[in-house]
């Protein structure tokens, strides 16, 4: 038991030191811009245009279903253009930023470390530093940075779309006049309400990355082992998300 | 020179390198053979510091690999073409790109860039191929484009892992007639780690064999063919124990 216990620290204090020095080898890397200029184009293509159906897709529906259950909870109670204040603070702070974020850890954190994974047990990653790069700024600091920056470009134009498709649902089926929805829309608006919720998903999508990178690099084992990179990426990621969520909302509102 | 100095590598408790020492001279290719899992790869990865040594070292033209800083590793692994089991392309990247890389690396201008890479695949006679993808080749075709990749950089060795493995014999006839005529045309030392005996003695100017961690005889190929030892004798010969 003893044996077990020490060994499972000792395990923990390793992956602690791995990640330690995984993060110093991803700061010393930034400064070399030659080399991650290139693939960063192609990365930002990859983690935030090619995501782009399937975010959109999340916020479009959640923005109708917000808009209907806003209007069952409040009909008869509260004023209904409250519904437009409902769909854009929900939107904004919290369902564009976490359910964004929840897809993305599965369609870019698991490609992430699917691919690096298969770089690594395939020799590329080797392959690579025979050829005298340096695979953190090769491959990581790109993934890391077009992570950074994406996913808010991404979850931006999600919330625009959650709110559009909660205004054409008001306006079809709850009956709601545009007016009546944008004064609601405009009802407690703060500043403070957009910058949450991107600055929120720039930690997403850093987190996400970084994760996939992390785990992507230290596969071993074959293909079990790019699968088991893949799904530990994705469920740690998913994990991270909803505790970070958790802790911006402690510490910024 | 590349020599190995007393190298130790041990994985979860087990000594796969134990003392092994050799030297590689300027101009010749060592064939280093040994049984499946005797640390041949092991050994290679230490020459280009892709793996850390546990005691020794290997000392490439006077500078010991594991002391090097990153731009000295840097500039060594210039100096080194390192020729992957599995040719190790990048599937994301054509033939022409994946030969072009440790050369876009060195921001060589684009039409040195570009003759370059003619040159090395007419050398490994794959002209033809530029713009296809790694998947589009067969495993022979890879391998090959793994050493025009290597050859690219113009290096002064050239270390080839396992370079006939998984080929049909006439592909391996053809790979062995490709690292001669390399080392012919180009003057490059190189290291071949193999267990293919017919590999060894067609490319090999000498002969090392690993076992157990150590080196168990090092010689010419006609001294290798009549060794009398019988951990060598047994390799050689293919026979069970």
């Amino acid at each position: 038991m003893i044996d077990r216990i020490g060994r499972y620290a000792l395990d923990r204090v390793r992956a602690a030191g791995r990640l330690g020095h995984f993060l110093a080898d991803l700061v010393r890397a930034v400064p070399d811009v030659a080399t991650w200029r290139g693939p960063l184009v192609v990365q930002m293509r990859k983690i935030g245009v090619d995501s782009l159906p399937v975010a959109l897709f999340i916020a479009a529906f959640t923005g109708v279903v917000l808009a209907l259950q806003a209007s069952y909870t409040f009909t008869g109670t509260v004023p209904l253009y409250i519904v437009g204040t409902v769909v854009a603070k929900s939107m904004m702070l919290e369902l564009g930023p976490v359910l964004t974020g929840l897809a993305l850890s599965g369609r870019v954190g698991a490609s992430v470390a699917a691919e690096l994974g298969t770089m690594k047990v395939t020799e590329q990653v080797d392959a690579l530093e025979t050829l005298a790069y340096d695979p953190m700024a090769y491959l990581v600091v790109p993934r890391v940075l077009a992570g950074t920056v994406m996913v808010p470009l991404v979850v931006a134009l999600g919330i625009v779309v959650g709110i559009i498709t909660g205004w054409l649902t008001s306006l079809s089926l709850i009956h709601l006049s545009t007016p009546e929805f944008v004064k609601g829309l405009k009802l407690l608006y703060q500043f403070k309400d957009t910058w949450f919720g991107l600055a929120k998903s720039a930690s997403f999508g850093l987190t996400i990355t970084l994760v996939g990178c992390l785990l992507g690099l230290s596969t071993w084992g074959g293909a079990e082992g790019v699968g088991r990179s893949t799904t530990r990426a994705v469920v740690i990621s998913a994990m991270l998300i909803l505790m970070l969520d958790a802790f911006w909302a402690v510490v910024l509102l | 020179m590349i020599q190995f100095r007393d190298l130790r590598k041990a994985f979860n408790g087990r000594a796969v390198l134990d003392g092994f020492t050799l030297e590689v001279q300027d101009g010749e290719t060592m064939v280093i053979i040994g049984f499946s899992g005797a640390g041949k790869s092991v050994a290679l990865k230490h020459v280009v510091g892709l793996l850390p040594p546990d005691g020794g070292d290997v000392i490439v033209d006077g500078r010991a690999v594991s002391q090097l800083d990153r731009p000295g590793l840097t500039a060594l692994r210039g100096e080194i073409g390192y020729v992957f089991q599995f040719a190790a392309l990048f599937d994301s990247l054509t033939v022409e790109e994946n030969v072009a890389l440790g050369l876009v690396r060195r921001r060589l201008p684009e039409r040195e860039i570009a003759t370059r890479v003619q040159d090395a695949l007419r050398l490994v006679d794959l002209p033809d191929t530029a713009s296809r993808y790694p998947a589009e080749l067969s495993g022979g075709m890879r391998k090959r484009v793994g050493i025009a990749r290597a050859i690219a950089l113009r290096p002064r060795y050239i270390l080839y892992d396992e370079p006939t493995t998984g080929l049909d014999p006439v592909t391996s006839a053809v790979m062995d007639q490709l690292m001669v005529r390399t080392q012919e045309q180009l003057g490059v030392t190189g290291i071949v780690v193999t267990h293919d005996m017919r590999s060894a003695y067609t490319v090999g100017d000498r002969i090392a064999m690993l076992y157990e961690g150590r080196v168990r005889q090092v010689g010419s190929v006609a001294e290798i063919q009549g060794s009398s030892d019988p951990i060598v004798r047994q390799f050689i010969e293919g026979r069970p124990a």
